[in-house]
């Protein structure tokens, strides 16, 4: 067996792109036609279990690896010297910090929402990229996770927010909205973890059997639990799975909705507002799958991926990037609206704060990532395009982040009294914290490259006609 | 193809994944009965002193009042610790050639004072009143346990917050007739009878507010 | 290496020719090398970027300190005494009246003492000057006192000595002085204390040919000369603004500045308080300003004016403001400023005399000095004498000419050539350099003394603590150079009251009391002289730009420079800390091309460019800063920066040195200034803590936010409530908090804020509030619990000004409690707003939450826990909060704590009685603005205010129901003149 897979490795069935076929022939499909059980599983887990990674895996994980000890680096300073560190003053307490924190953790979305709720929406071409978004997903609420443990100025007493029996028999304050923060994001984390796991347990026994070294035998057996693959394991696997899938569903949207209470419970005008879940969960899924496609395009072309990560994936998610990406702009001129129709003057001020203030240009830099970007979407050319995804994708991640920033710093810099008003300037250190959380993703992401299958092999088999006619016979 | 793993993995698998819980459960435990413990809180530790002077001694043998050493416990937040004259003034006249007392005659002496190890500590953003407490009826014994039993003084209570917020949360449970505050043998005929009447009479608050200590 | 002697330093300082400050002269490693061995605490400030972080470490190493070892006792011991003071409880304070004096004329305090160490200031309600009120430089005397930088051993020629050591020297020269009489010099600031008069008369006496100088940077020259040529005869002007219907001020700070303005504001606005009901008057203020002053910000009618146009006003004022003098004859007040030139003083006494006020609202008494003397011509006389070479020695006690003194007198450079110099002083400072002998001073919290108050009431300045740093005080001196046995101040004080009549019953009542009842200076009758005719006078030359020098309103002359408290103190008007810029107005800042645009772009970053302002050929480099309202074609600067020596906060380049363009016939500048625009610099940055300024609503996008509310007496009248709808709704999601017991409150009535920052030094003296420094400032991280808003409204050039203190509002609906995720915040069951430093975790949401942005962060661990001098001064009833905390204004809840024990103690279910507690801000309040009290009380003060109809809540519309409130500004305009200019 094993030599048979040697040669089967690096030896992938000729795609349309080779054959110089014009896509616009050929009705977009999940995967690639041609391909059989063997050819998918050796090529997917011929990644993993190769020899030598291409070069751009290389200097990806070397640069991201430095990065990390950046990231180290900066939390050495802060833990030592304080927040201070930061650009943080009075009127504007949060800054880099909690802004970072929320552009993770919508980051966080695309994965579990692609592989929970489009799983129950028997949204078949999931298939193929919800193992990669849920890693990624874990590995942006790992980043995430950082800025509230980091951002208290006393994070070794952060284990306060947790109630725990304690000889000051005092609790924690249940009232405020970083406490839900807590409960939320760390149900999320585990559920996610969970989740991407249960999933991984098929092709982690796939990888057992294929692995030719003893070491990889005994890693990838004993994560693989037993796997045998039999009827009873399919079927106690596949209810798991769903459980979890229902589970993980309503959090896609909590996480996000209470996050967003972090602002919308506060009474500061540019926070104080009632309709911020909503446009928080669709700014945070615009988020997911600008980063989703921002990994993916990239990845296929260097995994020579392109059979199972096809156009249609990419074009896909460019549409839903477009609704979100709508929804979200929608949700720019509702502020404006109830700045305008609340009459509250302090509301009205804010918003001409944003759009003429000292920060207008991140306001209008905000509204052409955001808001514009995506427009392109509507044409098919450029839905179609890998580059085009790609750039549009990239302008989506900043504009994410241009959002927060008008959020949270704009609205405090100028709040009530104009005695109190200050400016807010991320330092270097702000900047080192955010690059080396960058860092510890990617770098996250490389190993799971390395080491997991980033496509669910059982899971692409099920796609390919042979499966289909399998299913055909059992039911005569 | 040959097993990777022998049978007895499964079992051990099935340990550990369960085993797991427990073990965490088993560490916050041990951790929540350190923080409880005199380890954390200097409960029942005796501290080496300049001179060994004993309470017992003095209080249960010699029948001397607290209030005469500890002279401000009625006036201020702090009872006070008696300045070398006040020994003195018993101790010039007996044991005069005590060894014991060697240091306190050199204190004297000298002017020096005494440099006596701290035994009751609150941490420093803590403030507490004794003079308040005294006046509402509660006994010395009841924070500082039998003193006219200790030989060498140690602290009593855990001087926990939970244990501070025990009395500040129901003070009918300790609170004791004035005239008893400084009887360290006091034990409450009907304290459930009693404590709820004398908190209507000296008009006990329970100051639970963060502000009655931490400011 | 070779080396350096004070003798090289002198050779160098002649042959170099002209030198700008001692500072150039020391361009020299091996001078520098020789000063660092010479003086340990100096390597500091001769190398460069030390930031107070650093040196606050290094300090605690410093041998300054070792005195005070015995102060931290370790944490783990208990140290009782050996035998006990009487009259001493351990833990709870004692009280000593006393005296504090600036400029010699001195205001009774009560200090507040732990166990033997002096922690905290009061005005003393007894005192006169006082009437317990008090300012930020007698609060901020108490880190004067501790200030581990002070001078702290004798030293000759830079070299630790003896005090004996230096009575030995000062024998051959006392000897000289004896046989041949002249030469021996004796300079001193203004002196009021009776017993030193007496001491130094002595000392003359029994050397023929001495002379005795004195010299203060900041004199009273032009109000003594004034009223010299206008009574003859040297006298001193007592004011009864409470008996004034109308005062004009011309450029005159009386409210903020100069003997008794605390007494002065207390007269003032106690008839500018206007409750419900009352029928009496209000009085009516004109001012004609020309800076940026307090007594300005408060006037009914202001006109910014050039310095060299107040002449001409006084002698003829605008006839609506004669007219209204006119119909209060008797019952006015015409007071010019200290700036203004004597013939201002004169013409202004004349107004007075022709107005029947002299006699009525100002009394004339005797002066309160001890021998008045122009102090100008004092130290251009003694300079010239020692350029003359008729100077042997020279014996300073107090004072540091080498830094203040007119920059024509080259003064530094005449001292080097007296072959005797001795100086007492404070701090080791710039004229301490150049003397051969450098006696540390007693603060005055360290000795006996006594002194006269703005009226000539005598205190008895009695110590608190024994000398910390060996320091000596001027008694002690001048009785050594009298000879005889060595007298100790005590001795010297109380023998000159006894032989004065005084006896133990009455010695010890003065004492107590902390003045001599009855001892102030009776009325005299005067006549006033012919009035010399106008023209004359030094600054008639009123073209070009002229440069304006004010004394510093934090730092003085310089004298504080070092106290940190008062460096970081925001400027009444300026809100400025940590350095001084030059004022100019908007319209002149256009004219010299420092337009809007420029300005719009960089006031949000709290930056400013810089300017070189040339004065006669000298040139300083000093930051531009647009001041509304401030005169055009005027150049205001502010003395007392730039120090060279003098202690690690005061040093390095802190703020410029201005004295090298103050010339002795232009004390406070004069026309013909030139500014030029420093090129190619980007922009400076300045510690303001407010740089929003005005309220006008077009700067707020046409957002009219209601947080002043002010209006004119007559508008009063027709509508008490000024216009202003209250807010309804008082719905909360929460069950309404019940108050049985107290309901603290504070009611700030702004009409009688001057924002002269007393409240605000005493919180941060009583609540043990850290300071953070000038980098710190500047990125927004002041620890300030209270902070004194300060609006404009209407046009730059000459805006309304309000001045709105703003602590912590104690909300009953509190955004901060709900957010904290630990309940670090919580809500007491007498409605404070509670915050446990010890339980938080510093997620900064609560000031985030908070509408008034009154919370203060420790964005690094700002606290100082290392110097061991700095220990003894703390507050033992305040936590000392540490980093990543976040700490506000507590409303003293120490005080409320201890007052309710107290009171419980009193048995019988006592209350705490109105009056019987305060917070510290509202205990200082010269003008009482600030009112605290039991709302629950309805007999208190507090609760009568809260009725006031104008009366309101800051952002009430929230609905966060704040327990602090303020009362309306109200201005009382003459109808007769349309607008303010």
């Amino acid at each position: 067996m094993a030599e048979v897979e040697d040669k089967l490795v690096h030896e992938v069935r000729p795609t349309t792109q080779e054959m110089r076929i014009p896509a616009r022939f050929i009705p977009s499909p999940t995967v690639e036609p041609g391909h059989t059980f063997a050819s998918v599983t050796d090529h997917i887990s011929s990644i993993v279990l190769r020899k030598r990674m291409p070069l751009l895996w290389t200097i990806t994980f070397a640069v991201s690896a430095m990065l990390v000890m950046v990231l180290t680096g900066t939390i050495g300073w802060l833990l030592l010297k304080g927040v201070g560190i930061w650009g943080i003053n009075h009127p504007v307490g949060w800054g880099f910090d909690i802004l970072n924190f929320v552009w993770w953790i919508g980051i966080g979305h695309a994965g579990t929402l692609i592989s929970a709720i489009l799983l129950l929406l028997r949204q078949e071409w999931r298939t193929s990229i919800n193992r990669f978004a849920e890693a990624m997903t874990l590995f942006a609420v790992a980043s995430a996770g950082l800025y509230p443990a980091l951002h208290t100025g006393r994070p070794w007493y952060d284990f306060w927010l947790f109630p725990y029996p304690n000889t000051m028999s005092l609790w924690p304050q249940f009232r405020s909205p970083l406490m839900w923060d807590v409960f939320a994001v760390s149900t999320y984390a585990t559920v996610s973890m969970m989740f991407w796991y249960v999933g991984l347990i098929p092709d982690l026994a796939t990888l057992r059997d294929r692995a030719n070294n003893k070491l990889a035998q005994l890693v990838y057996g004993a994560l693989s639990m037993g796997w045998r693959g039999s009827a009873k394991h399919w079927y106690r696997y596949e209810t798991a799975y769903l459980l979890l899938a229902g589970l993980s569903t309503p959090l896609v949207l909590s996480v996000h909705t209470i996050v967003s209470f972090d602002f919308a419970v506060s009474q500061l005008p540019g926070w104080h507002s009632t309709f911020f879940p909503p446009y928080f969960v669709a700014g945070a899924v615009y988020a997911g799958f600008a980063m989703v496609l921002t990994l993916a395009i990239p990845a296929r072309k260097i995994f020579k991926l392109q059979d199972f990560i096809t156009m249609k994936h990419l074009e896909n998610m460019g549409k839903v990037m477009l609704a979100t990406g709508m929804i979200v702009f929608y949700a720019y001129l509702m502020e404006a609206f109830f700045a305008y129709y609340s009459g509250n003057s302090l509301e009205k001020y804010m918003y001409l704060n944003r759009i003429n203030g000292p920060y207008r240009a991140m306001f209008y830099a905000l509204i052409i990532c955001n808001g514009l970007a995506p427009q392109l979407m509507w044409v098919k050319r450029f839905r179609t395009s890998p580059v085009m995804l790609f750039i549009t994708a990239m302008f989506v991640n900043v504009g994410m982040w241009l959002e927060r920033f008008v959020i949270i710093p704009t609205s405090l810099h100028r709040d009530f009294l104009p005695s109190s008003w200050g400016m807010y300037h991320g330092t270097k250190w702000d900047w080192s914290m955010y690059v080396g959380s960058i860092g510890l993703f990617l770098f996250l992401l490389c190993l799971f490259i390395r080491y997991l299958p980033m496509i669910s092999i059982f899971e692409m088999r099920t796609l390919l006609p042979e499966a289909q006619s399998h299913a055909a016979e059992a039911h005569e | 193809m040959a097993q990777i793993f022998h049978r007895s993995a499964n079992t051990l698998s099935r340990v550990t994944i369960f085993g797991a819980v427990f073990i965490v459960a088993f560490v916050l435990w041990v951790i929540g009965g350190i923080v409880r413990s005199p380890l954390a809180t200097d409960q029942g530790i005796e501290r080496e002193q300049p001179v060994p002077f004993s309470h017992q001694h003095h209080v249960a043998g010699l029948g001397i009042d607290c209030r005469y050493c500890h002279t401000s416990v009625e006036r201020s937040s702090f009872a006070g610790i008696p300045p070398t004259q006040t020994c003195m003034n018993c101790h010039s006249q007996i044991w005069t050639s005590a060894d014991m007392l060697g240091p306190v005659r050199a204190s004297f002496a000298t002017g020096k004072p005494l440099e006596w190890s701290r035994v009751h500590r609150l941490p420093d953003f803590v403030h507490f009143n004794h003079s308040i407490h005294v006046y509402k009826g509660i006994g010395c014994a009841s924070c500082h346990g039998r003193i006219d039993k200790m030989a060498l003084t140690y602290q009593a209570a855990p001087l926990t917050m939970a244990w501070c917020l025990d009395c500040h949360r129901n003070p009918e449970k300790y609170v004791r007739p004035r005239n008893q505050v400084f009887n360290m043998a006091y034990v409450p005929v009907n304290q459930a009878k009693l404590g709820p009447e004398l908190v209507r009479e000296y008009q006990v608050q329970k100051l639970t507010s963060c502000s009655t200590c931490h400011y | 290496m070779k080396e350096l002697t004070l003798n090289d330093f002198r050779k160098r300082a002649e042959g170099g020719g002209l030198y700008r400050s001692l500072d150039e002269l020391a361009r020299d490693d091996d001078f520098i090398a020789a000063v660092e061995r010479e003086f340990p605490q100096q390597a500091l400030p001769l190398e460069r970027g030390v930031d107070r972080r650093d040196f606050v470490k290094l300090m605690s190493s410093s041998l300054a300190l070792a005195g005070l070892a015995a102060c931290n006792r370790p944490a783990e011991k208990i140290v009782p005494y050996v035998s006990q003071p009487e009259s001493l409880i351990p833990g709870r304070p004692l009280y000593f009246a006393t005296a504090l004096a600036l400029g010699g004329v001195g205001a009774g305090v009560l200090v507040e003492s732990h166990m033997g160490r002096p922690t905290k200031i009061e005005g003393n309600p007894d005192h006169p000057s006082s009437l317990g009120g008090s300012d930020a430089m007698m609060q901020a005397a108490i880190l004067g006192l501790y200030d581990p930088d002070r001078a702290q051993v004798v030293r000759h020629l830079g070299e630790i000595a003896t005090w004996s050591a230096f009575l030995a020297a000062l024998q051959p020269v006392l000897k000289d002085a004896k046989s041949n009489g002249a030469g021996l010099r004796l300079l001193t600031q203004t002196i009021t204390s009776p017993t030193l008069g007496a001491q130094i008369q002595q000392l003359l006496a029994a050397y023929p040919g001495m002379e005795w100088h004195q010299w203060e940077a900041v004199s009273r020259d032009n109000v003594r000369e004034g009223l010299r040529m206008a009574f003859g005869g040297y006298t001193n002007a007592v004011y009864h603004f409470d008996k004034a219907n109308v005062v004009v001020s011309l450029d005159s700070d009386f409210l903020a500045a100069g003997p008794g303005h605390l007494r002065y504001a207390r007269d003032f606005t106690s008839r500018r308080k206007v409750r419900h009901g009352q029928t009496a008057s209000m009085n009516r203020l004109y001012s004609f300003d020309c800076g940026a002053s307090s007594t300005g910000s408060l006037a009914d009618h202001r006109w910014p004016v050039r310095p060299s146009e107040i002449e001409g006003l006084a002698r003829a004022l605008p006839a609506a403001i004669m007219k209204d003098l006119e119909a209060n004859r008797g019952a006015s007040i015409v007071i010019a400023g200290d700036d203004q030139p004597p013939i201002v003083h004169t013409v202004v006494m004349a107004l007075n005399q022709a107005l029947g006020n002299i006699g009525s609202t100002i009394t004339i008494t005797d002066p309160v000095e001890v021998a008045p003397v122009n102090q100008l011509e004092s130290l251009r006389q003694l300079v010239t004498d020692i350029n003359a070479g008729a100077v042997k020695a020279l014996v300073m006690l107090g004072g540091n000419p080498v830094y203040d003194a007119p920059a024509d007198f080259n003064f530094h450079h005449a001292l080097t050539k007296v072959p005797f110099r001795a100086q007492l002083s404070p701090y080791y400072d710039e004229t301490s350099m150049l003397v051969h002998w450098h006696v540390p001073e007693v603060h005055a919290l360290e000795g006996w003394s006594d002194v006269r108050g703005h009226d000539g009431t005598i205190s008895i300045v009695q110590p608190l603590i024994a000398p910390l740093y060996n320091g000596r005080s001027p008694h002690e001196v001048v009785g050594a150079m009298i000879g005889g046995l060595d007298q100790s101040p005590y001795d010297s004080v109380r023998a000159y009251w006894f032989a004065k009549g005084a006896n133990e019953q009455s010695w010890r009542k003065w004492l107590h009391d902390g003045q001599i009842a009855g001892s102030a200076l009776p009325a005299r009758q005067v006549a006033i002289a012919p009035l010399p005719p106008a023209g004359e006078g030094p600054r008639s030359g009123g073209e070009g730009l002229q440069l304006h020098i004010r004394p510093d309103p934090n730092i003085h002359d310089g004298r504080f420079a070092n106290n940190g408290w008062l460096q970081e103190l925001p400027k009444p008007q300026t809100k400025i800390c940590w350095e001084n810029v030059a004022l100019i107005s908007p319209k002149t800042a256009n004219d010299i091309g420092y337009d809007d645009e420029k300005r719009s772009a960089l006031v949000n970053e709290r930056s400013t460019v810089r300017a070189d302002v040339t004065y006669r050929g000298r040139k300083v480099r000093l930051p531009l800063w647009v001041m509304p309202g401030h005169p055009d074609g005027v150049l205001t600067v502010y003395l007392g920066y730039g120090r060279t020596y003098g202690g690690k906060v005061a040093t390095p380049e802190v703020g410029v040195n201005i004295y090298p363009v103050r010339f002795s016939d232009a004390m406070s500048g004069g026309a013909g200034a030139e500014i030029a625009l420093v090129g190619g610099e980007d922009a400076y940055p300045v510690a303001c803590t407010q740089e929003h300024q005005s309220i006008n609503p077009k700067d707020m996008y046409g957002q009219e936010r209601e947080i002043i509310r002010a209006g004119t007496f007559a508008e009063y009248q027709r509508d008490p409530h000024l216009g202003h709808k209250e807010h309804h709704g008082d719905e909360s999601m929460y069950p309404p908090h019940v108050y049985k017991n107290h309901a603290w409150a504070m009611v700030i009535d702004t009409s009688v804020c001057t924002g002269c920052n007393g409240c605000v030094i005493a919180c941060q003296a009583e609540n043990n509030i850290a300071i953070v420094g000038k980098t710190e400032v500047h990125r927004e991280r002041e620890l300030h619990w209270l902070r004194i808003d300060r609006y404009f409204r209407g046009e730059p050039s000459n805006p309304e000004v309000f001045h709105q203190p703003v602590p912590c509002m104690q909300c009953e609906n509190a955004p901060c409690e709900p957010v904290c995720p630990v309940e670090a915040t919580s809500h007491s069951d007498d409605g404070l707003n509670d915050m446990t430093y010890n339980r938080c975790v510093g997620t900064r949401y609560c000031s985030n939450n908070c509408p008034y942005k009154v919370r203060r962060f420790n964005f690094f661990h700002y606290a100082d826990y290392d110097t061991p001098a700095l220990k003894p001064m703390r507050n033992p009833d305040v936590t000392i909060r540490t980093r990543g905390v976040m700490e506000k204004c507590t409303y003293c809840v120490q005080r409320v704590n201890e007052a309710k024990i107290e009171a419980e103690k009193r048995g019988g279910n006592q209350r705490v009685r109105d009056g019987e507690v305060t917070t510290a801000c509202a205990q200082a309040c010269p003008t009482e603005a600030i009112v605290f009290g039991d709302m629950n009380d309805k007999t208190s003060r507090v609760a009568a205010l809260k009725g006031e109809p104008a009366h309101y809540a800051l952002l009430a519309e929230l609905n966060t129901r704040p327990r602090t409130t303020y009362l309306g500004t109200i201005r009382n305009p003459n109808p007769e003149i349309k607008g303010t200019s």
